[in-house]
């Protein structure tokens, strides 16, 4: 790092830290937000006044409970076997989790890439797979290149349950409750989408929306952003991550995904049924779907508050099964599974002063 | 040639494999003389012995491969010991249709690792199973450590300096590269130690503590070490070598340098004036290049970081599964 970068660091470091406006209730939408914010320091830095708030940036933590129990019921009918993302296999369902599905003899295996799952059905072609397709925009153009090459390769034994979803309208929902004094937005979304969509969002509610980067110095940066902008009231879109996000986001993946998905109402844990929030598979490509609409039901274990931490309602420390009755090693509610949910990385990545 | 069941059975198909392919490699007078057991001169010194499965997938990977693997963990343990490494048994569990060529390749880069960190392989075993053409290897090893050599994970003392032998979390990001498809620069750092270790000896370095930083990474090693000790320690960020290509990879995923595994880099423990000389040693053997000082042991408990914009923050030990199969 140059003299002239490393006293730009520290101006923006000090500047946070020295903050003493009106308290702010900020809210990074992203899940790994959530975690570089900790692993960089920087969220150390903050004062009281600045309140950062986990968002419902974690695919797998959104995810309604029937989905989970679909991919269950799934796993036990013959010669089927669930594929999903490892971060996925734990999340408690209503009666269990996939692992458990897998210890009562479920069939249930995982991936690191998709692509593998096909080798596997094209090696095993008595047995239908079922993959667990979930995520955000970042994550459809892989699961648009999945369906092209199981549609290429001609394999009858894969189908996909997906639980695709899309993140302005969560973002939309989070606006309305009016908690929210400003937002950083998902980096990794804003590569695909562009920064661009976020702009409505700051004119309809006039709030600030910060499109962030992921190391400390982009961190830095859109946080003081963030904090400037909220605290003078401004509204407007700001983008903090310009080396990766254009204003029109990539276009040739917005397209990818346009031409295989389209847009379906989808069930968020903690924010409820949003209208066209989904991606589901479009006509020409539904017969690789596995059912995936209306899995609109979702109870939490009793007592659990995840839905709750999803919207910025309370921290994960302010949950009363919080490192007491849920921990990363007996996990109750899905925040506290995946390695992007706000309730693990506050627990697994030690003491956060706030 | 696929290897088959009866590659295992103890016949004639099993006397050719080991004939053609591992007596082909690994030359060592007691292992020619094909006996039930090694017998080997009593050392002076105590015998130090160790133990490790290897399972990695792949097989075969950018910078290694399983066999590399199986010799490098095994005498890094015994160096870790303060033991110079004198012998190893090698076993092998085989699946039914895994490439003859393959073995041949990964047992020949046993023989030359061995070769390198200077052990002798003296005992062996094969078996075949049914499964998919994989294969796993379990090694013991066997080394002599000269009297007066005293470390420990008990050992760091308020004041240590903490050295790393070089950049974090090559092997893992080569592994989950791999395994992931992703295309990629990156190659294990799989290497055997035994001379690094041994220059720190020779040059009269008061070394307190020497670990491999292997699975769960530095963070997990560096807090099983304070634990032991009954001390804390306090690292520096901007003090930590890590490669472009393994920051990068971290960016993509949201992995911690900290908790990924390493298969060639130790974790060294001095006394501050010993330490600017034991740096220079490490950095002037083979694979220390990129070594540095890179935190402190202080009274107390727990691990700290000191983060590049200032602040403190926790350092915790891997939890979970971390990556399946990456050794």
């Amino acid at each position: 790092m140059n003299p002239e970068q490393q006293s730009r660091r520290k101006a923006m470091a000090d500047y946070l830290k020295s903050y003493s406006g009106r308290p702010l209730r900020l809210m990074e939408v992203c899940g790994t937000h959530t975690s570089m914010l900790y692993r960089t320091g920087v969220r150390a830095l903050l004062p009281n006044e600045i309140n950062m708030l986990s968002g419902p940036g974690c695919p797998v933590c959104v995810t309604p409970t029937n989905y989970i129990d679909k991919l269950v019921e799934y796993s036990f009918k013959a010669n089927t076997c669930v594929l999903s993302f490892g971060d996925m296999l734990s999340v408690p369902g209503s009666e269990t989790s996939l692992l458990g599905a897998r210890a009562r003899g479920g069939h249930v295996d995982f991936f690191y890439a998709p692509e593998q799952a096909l080798d596997r059905a094209e090696k095993e072609p008595e047995t239908t797979f079922i993959l667990a397709a979930v995520g955000f925009e970042t994550t459809a153009p892989v699961w648009v290149s999945v369906v092209d090459a199981v549609l290429k390769r001609k394999l009858r034994n894969v189908k996909l349950l997906t639980a695709l979803k899309t993140m302005p309208f969560a973002m939309d929902t989070l606006c309305a409750t009016g908690k929210i004094d400003g937002f950083l937005c998902p980096g990794h979304v804003a590569v695909i989408i562009g920064s661009e969509a976020f702009r409505p969002l700051a004119e309809k509610w006039g709030r600030p929306m910060v499109v962030g980067g992921f190391t400390a110095e982009l961190l830095l940066a859109a946080l003081a952003r963030l904090v400037h902008e909220s605290s003078c009231g401004r509204g407007g879109l700001w983008n903090e991550y310009p080396s990766y996000v254009r204003p029109e986001g990539n276009q040739k993946a917005q397209a990818a995904i346009a031409r295989v998905f389209q847009p379906g109402n989808a069930c968020w844990r903690g924010l409820g049924v949003l209208r066209c929030s989904g991606l589901y598979l479009r006509g020409k490509y539904a017969q690789l779907d596995a059912g995936s609409y209306g899995l609109d039901d979702d109870h939490l274990p009793d007592g659990c508050r995840c839905g709750d931490v999803l919207t910025g309602d309370i921290n994960p420390r302010q949950c009363p099964f919080f490192n007491q009755k849920c921990t990363p090693d007996h996990p109750i509610g899905a925040c506290m599974v995946s390695s992007e949910g706000a309730c693990r990385i506050y627990c697994v990545e030690g003491e956060i002063s706030k | 040639m696929k290897i088959e069941l009866r590659h295992g059975a103890g016949g004639v198909d099993t006397s050719r494999l080991i004939k053609n392919i591992f007596a082909r490699h690994f030359h060592s007078p007691v292992l020619d003389r094909m006996e039930d057991g090694a017998v080997l001169p009593r050392p002076e010194g105590d015998i130090v012995l160790t133990t490790d499965s290897f399972v990695v997938q792949p097989l075969e990977f950018a910078g290694g491969d399983i066999g590399r693997l199986s010799v490098c963990g095994t005498v890094n343990d015994l160096s870790c010991m303060g033991a110079q490494p004198r012998y190893l048994t090698a076993a092998f569990i085989l699946e039914e249709g895994l490439e003859a060529d393959l073995l041949e390749r990964i047992v020949a880069s046993m023989a030359h690792t061995a070769d390198e960190a200077g052990v002798q392989i003296v005992a062996g075993d094969t078996k075949v199973v049914e499964g998919n053409g994989g294969m796993f290897i379990n090694t013991a090893g066997c080394g002599v450590r000269p009297a007066g050599r005293d470390v420990s994970s008990a050992n760091l003392k308020p004041g240590d300096q903490l050295i790393l032998s070089g950049t974090l979390g090559d092997h893992h990001g080569t592994i989950l590269s791999a395994r992931m498809n992703l295309a990629s620069s990156l190659k294990s750092d799989c290497a055997p130690l035994t001379g690094m270790v041994e220059k720190l000896f020779s040059g009269h370095i008061d070394v307190h503590t020497i670990r491999d930083v292997t699975r769960g990474g530095l963070a997990t090693v560096l807090c099983e070490l304070a634990e032991a000790s009954g001390c804390s320690a306090e690292l520096d960020e901007e003090a930590l070598p890590v490669s472009e290509g393994v920051r990068a990879l971290c960016g993509i995923l949201g992995l911690d340098p900290l908790t990924m595994g390493n298969e060639g880099k130790l974790l060294i423990a001095v006394p501050e004036p010993d330490a600017a000389r034991a740096l220079q040693i490490v950095k002037s053997a083979p694979y220390g290049e990129n070594a540095a000082v890179i935190g402190e042991v202080k009274p107390g408990k727990g691990v700290a970081l000191k983060t590049s914009v200032g602040s403190m923050r926790t350092v915790s030990p891997l939890r979970g599964e971390g990556l399946p199969r990456i050794c």
